[in-house]
């Protein structure tokens, strides 16, 4: 695969357009930063139980704060490469 | 401060022991050692158990106990009188749930069967075509840690809590493992399967079980819902079994149960035995295998020959009361236990008969 590649995705309904291989997490950081509201670029992926915001943590599936829906199933999206199409869905 | 009695375990066994203690005006010094026992591992599904009389006993009385707690327990203790259905997946599993329905019913347990349209309309993620179920209504969950901690609280001054192991018990002397010790004219061993490193006599056996709890899937099951084979066979042969049990918990997580093993006390998260679990449980709710799973572990439970737990007086060790082996119930029957125990040693006159719980009862295999 071309490391120079870009795709682009839809995260909370925004189009966001990232190298190829950058994971679901990365692509929130990326996400964040573009955004107006600018959440302190943390790259939020949740809302704990609680309602504190949470974002992506430990980068190797272990954590689990960086649970997201990837096409209507829940993931890590520590752990999920960005797809063309792709759709991710995070509480904000 | 004078101590009145040691408590040795500070999970939900021990506390509530400590709680009745000091409403029983005794100042309770709580010892534990901190490494996580039963109570955090376990799913705190308050349930009646029906296996014989004195089972059902204690944990009817315990309900009745939870029922009254559950008007005071702080929110972050998550009580939730879901109820639970025994589901029975053929028409074997069906008689069974009748008989269970007359045991409890003769009880005033508060029970209905359902048939299998029903069923499917309490629970329409359970899988088609189940025979029905039994549906206890008065059951509830817990979040047992944060009980326990209440307890002590609730306790007030009259309970002190110290971190600390205990290595040896003599006649009213607890040594800890730095060295020092502690004196009271009463002591009650609550540690549960640690209770063998303490008292190697008593004939307490660990069965080991995983647990998964998903991500939060709010209103995918209603009930606490438990196959029906858990009573009828999957749980009663020696080797390693795995049966349906899955919880809703109040953050919309879902915590799947269950496995038993014997005779292991090796902590590891066994990936057989966990997909054997998960296979059981995706068969009775098909949608859990697309649900996000988040944590996995295990505990011991600790568990005597008649699956009875051990209360009242240590047979022959002088001034050593017992609160152990309860095996998968010492949530449920922690309340009744507490009451039990704190009549018996202040004296008072318990609300039901404790002789079946006694140790006594393993006396000529409990060699000095």
């Amino acid at each position: 695969m071309n490391p120079t590649e870009i795709l682009t995705l839809q995260i909370n309904g925004h189009s966001v357009s990232v190298a190829a291989r950058t994971s679901v997490a990365a692509a929130l950081r990326i996400a964040d930063r573009a955004s107006a509201a600018g959440t302190a670029s943390m790259g939020i992926a949740r809302r704990s139980v609680s309602g504190e915001m949470r974002a992506p943590f430990c980068g190797m599936g272990i954590c689990q704060e960086c649970r997201v829906t990837i096409d209507g199933q829940r993931r890590l999206a520590c752990q999920t490469h960005c797809e063309t199409g792709m759709v991710v869905e995070y509480t904000s | 401060m004078q101590t009145d009695v040691i408590v040795i375990g500070g999970g939900i066994v021990g506390a509530a022991c400590a709680h009745a203690l000091a409403l029983a005006g005794r100042r309770v010094l709580v010892l534990d050692a901190c490494r996580g026992g039963a109570t955090g591992a376990g799913m705190g599904h308050l349930v009646v158990m029906d296996d014989n009389p004195a089972e059902l006993a204690l944990s009817q009385h315990s309900l009745a106990l939870w029922r009254r707690l559950a008007l005071r327990l702080p929110a972050d203790c998550a009580f939730t009188p879901c109820g639970t259905l025994w589901i029975a997946a053929d028409a074997e599993e069906m008689a069974a749930a009748e008989l269970k329905l007359s045991r409890l019913g003769e009880q005033g347990i508060a029970c209905q069967l359902l048939g299998s349209k029903a069923l499917a309309q309490a629970e329409p993620a359970l899988r088609t075509g189940l025979a029905g179920a039994l549906k206890v209504s008065g059951d509830s969950v817990v979040y047992a840690p944060n009980v326990a901690s209440w307890y002590l609280a609730e306790g007030g001054d009259l309970i002190r809590t110290e971190q600390a192991e205990v290595v040896a018990i003599t006649s009213g002397t607890v040594c800890l493992a730095n060295g020092s010790e502690r004196y009271a004219p009463q002591i009650l061993l609550a540690n549960g399967i640690h209770a063998t490193t303490l008292c190697p006599e008593l004939p307490i056996r660990p069965k080991k079980g995983h647990l998964v709890i998903t991500d939060r899937y709010p209103g995918t099951v209603h009930h606490q819902l438990v196959e029906l084979g858990y009573v009828t066979s999957a749980h009663h042969s020696e080797g390693p079994s795995v049966a349906f049990n899955l919880q809703p918990r109040s953050t919309g997580q879902l915590l799947i149960g269950s496995s038993r093993q014997f005779d292991t006390t090796d902590m590891a998260v066994e990936a057989p035995m966990v997909a054997q679990m998960l296979q059981r449980a995706a068969s009775y709710v098909p949608g859990l295998a697309d649900l996000n799973a988040i944590r996995c572990w295990t505990g011991l439970r600790a568990a005597t020959p008649d699956s009875l737990p051990l209360i009242g007086r240590h047979p022959w060790r002088e001034s050593l009361w017992l609160a152990v082996g309860h095996e998968g119930l010492g949530v449920t029957t922690a309340p009744g236990t507490a009451h039990l125990l704190s009549a018996q040693m202040t004296g008072a006159t318990p609300a039901f008969d404790p002789a079946p719980y006694a140790a006594q009862r393993f006396a000529e295999t409990l060699p000095p």
